[in-house]
């Protein structure tokens, strides 16, 4: 009975057809889960391993404490080193975001002589591979006789940044309603009001997240780093120079912090987004 | 006149900035690249000698590295490209309400230091670690058979660490897919794979293009994955640059390599710029 009435239902769709609907409707999703566990391995693995009673090196495994999340700045240097982290990561994202942002306005809202040109130097920088640039501006620092370190460090990495400030606020910009700037404009507001009024919130979601990008790359950011800090450590090269004789387990703590803290940021981001588009 | 002036006013900082700090020691770069030893000079000492050899010389010393840097990122932007590009499809076309947190969850990873999360893969696939045992008690792997400090470990931590590179920008292009063209191609009779081919694969072109560009590039001058994953015999371009400059203290040759790595990244990218048909990039 039910046979026949499948039968009467589904009689135009081969086999072949139901299979790949099949694969199409369910194996993508294994897929993703399987590209996801993929892609968080580690990130659990280093969380884990934050709450390991080790010694000085974090290899195996030897019982549960929470002494390091008690502790993070136990281990010698990890905290100057996050601190010098952070303070980079602030500086070259303020500059880079308002460079980028100022460059990103010119492209996207101007048609000008050199506009091509100037697309293509703001490819180039994504083009070259970290270790390039960080090798030619070491050397250019030596050549001025500066020595590398703080303030090195903070100009490579707001050379490395703008790019991809420019990238994001430009797209956010092309996707603007220019109606509604037409609408200010018409309601007599001149150039300025509306850029201030209608225009620069329009785009702040963009240079917000571009703000966000530049930081997390400047933070995380260990090639040009190393070519341009001196003796100055940060935390990607605290990790680096520890590698070798054993990472403390409060670096595993500090990185699942920033995880958290990074989630927590992007998701109250995402619910004040969803109240104002209410 | 104002109005013609906005855009230069608006660029001039930015530019200036680049300029100095980005096209400058390029240049620089490239003085250094043909420069020799001053003879009986320190180390470290170098003459502008305009001595061309240089290129020539560092590449046959290090054609191997060459070789393998570029088979390493080829082969970790074609396995990124076959985990990202599924990934990319389910979270725009399967994940309902779900979109948004899913594509947090691709970025999430990232604010984990990156060496760190290489590191992780080193002690995961060490000897001390639960999946080299797991493997050789199910007769997988042998029992000699390791799985860090090998060619394998490298690919596979690059894979890992430009995913979201290549996640983010198919996700972006597919994400743009109107799904009626889709269901217009299936009307047409079109089975899965034609609708794939003809369709969805032309649509996110744009997507597959600049994934693979954000991939390959940083791939090909990456020497981290190598160093932590590796092995001398897995060492990459970017290992023998990073050894000339901080160990050896042998500028000419570093930055003949830098450039020649540079060259290289960018004529293959033109070439395939050309031949994807892709003009809009960035």
């Amino acid at each position: 009975m039910s046979q026949k009435i499948k039968d009467a239902t589904i009689p135009t769709i081969p086999t072949g057809a139901r299979i790949q609907r099949w694969f199409g409707r369910n194996l993508i999703r294994i897929y993703a889960v399987i590209a996801f566990t993929y892609l968080f391995i580690p990130v659990a693995y280093t969380f884990a391993f934050s709450f390991n009673d080790s010694g000085k090196s974090n290899l195996i495994w030897k019982g549960f404490t929470l002494r390091n999340w008690q502790n993070p700045c136990g281990a010698p240097e990890v905290c100057s080193a996050l601190g010098n982290s952070i303070k980079i990561g602030f500086l070259a994202t303020f500059f880079a975001t308002i460079l980028g942002t100022m460059i990103a306005f010119a492209i996207g809202r101007h048609k000008f002589k050199g506009r091509s040109t100037s697309n293509l130097l703001i490819f180039l920088p994504m083009a070259t591979p970290e270790i390039v640039m960080g090798a030619s501006l070491l050397s250019l620092f030596l050549v001025f006789k500066i020595n590398p370190g703080f303030w090195p460090t903070v100009i490579a990495h707001i050379v490395f940044c703008i790019s991809f400030v420019v990238v994001t606020v430009k797209a956010r910009i092309a996707s603007l309603d220019p109606r509604l700037e037409q609408a200010a404009m018409d309601l007599y507001a001149n150039e300025f009001e509306t850029f201030r009024r209608v225009t620069l919130p329009l785009v702040a979601p963009g240079i917000a997240g571009a703000a966000l990008l530049a930081f997390s790359l400047s933070f995380d950011d260990f090639i040009i780093t190393n070519f341009n800090s001196g003796t100055l450590t940060t935390f990607p090269k605290f990790i680096y120079v520890s590698a070798a004789r054993g990472i403390p387990a409060q670096a595993n703590v500090i990185g699942s912090a920033m995880f958290f803290l990074a989630l927590i940021i992007v998701i109250v981001g995402q619910l004040v987004n969803r109240r104002r588009v209410r | 006149m104002r109005k013609i002036r906005t855009p230069y006013l608006l660029l001039l900082p930015g530019f200036a900035f680049l300029f100095t700090f980005f096209i400058l020691p390029i240049i620089n770069l490239a003085q250094t690249s043909t420069q020799t030893k001053i003879a009986g000079g320190d180390t470290g000492q170098y003459e502008q000698t305009l001595r061309f050899a240089n290129y020539i010389d560092a590449f046959v010393e290090n054609k191997e590295q060459f070789g393998r840097s570029f088979l390493y990122a080829v082969l970790a932007t074609v396995l990124a490209l076959a985990i990202a590009y599924p990934l990319a499809y389910a979270i725009a076309f399967k994940s309902g309400k779900y979109k948004n947190v899913l594509l947090v969850l691709v970025v999430a990873p990232f604010f984990t230091s990156f060496l760190l999360r290489t590191i992780a893969w080193k002690q995961i696939l060490g000897e001390e670690g639960f999946l080299v045992p797991t493997l050789r008690t199910l007769g997988i792997i042998s029992e000699s058979t390791t799985l860090t400090s090998t060619s394998f470990a490298v690919v596979m931590g690059m894979t890992y660490n430009f995913l979201p590179f290549m996640t983010l920008p198919l996700f972006a292009s597919i994400d743009r897919i109107d799904p009626r063209t889709l269901e217009a191609s299936g009307d047409l009779y079109a089975n899965g794979i034609t609708t794939f081919r003809k369709v969805t694969l032309p649509l996110s072109m744009p997507g597959v293009v600049a994934g693979t560009l954000l991939t390959f590039i940083p791939a090909a001058g990456d020497y981290v994955n190598a160093a932590i994953l590796g092995n001398p015999n897995t060492k990459m371009l970017g290992n023998v640059i990073e050894s000339r400059y901080f160990k050896i203290v042998d500028y000419p040759t570093a930055a003949a390599l830098s450039f020649t790595l540079m060259a290289a990244i960018l004529i293959l990218v033109t070439l395939y710029i050309r031949k994807a048909g892709t003009e809009e990039l960035v």
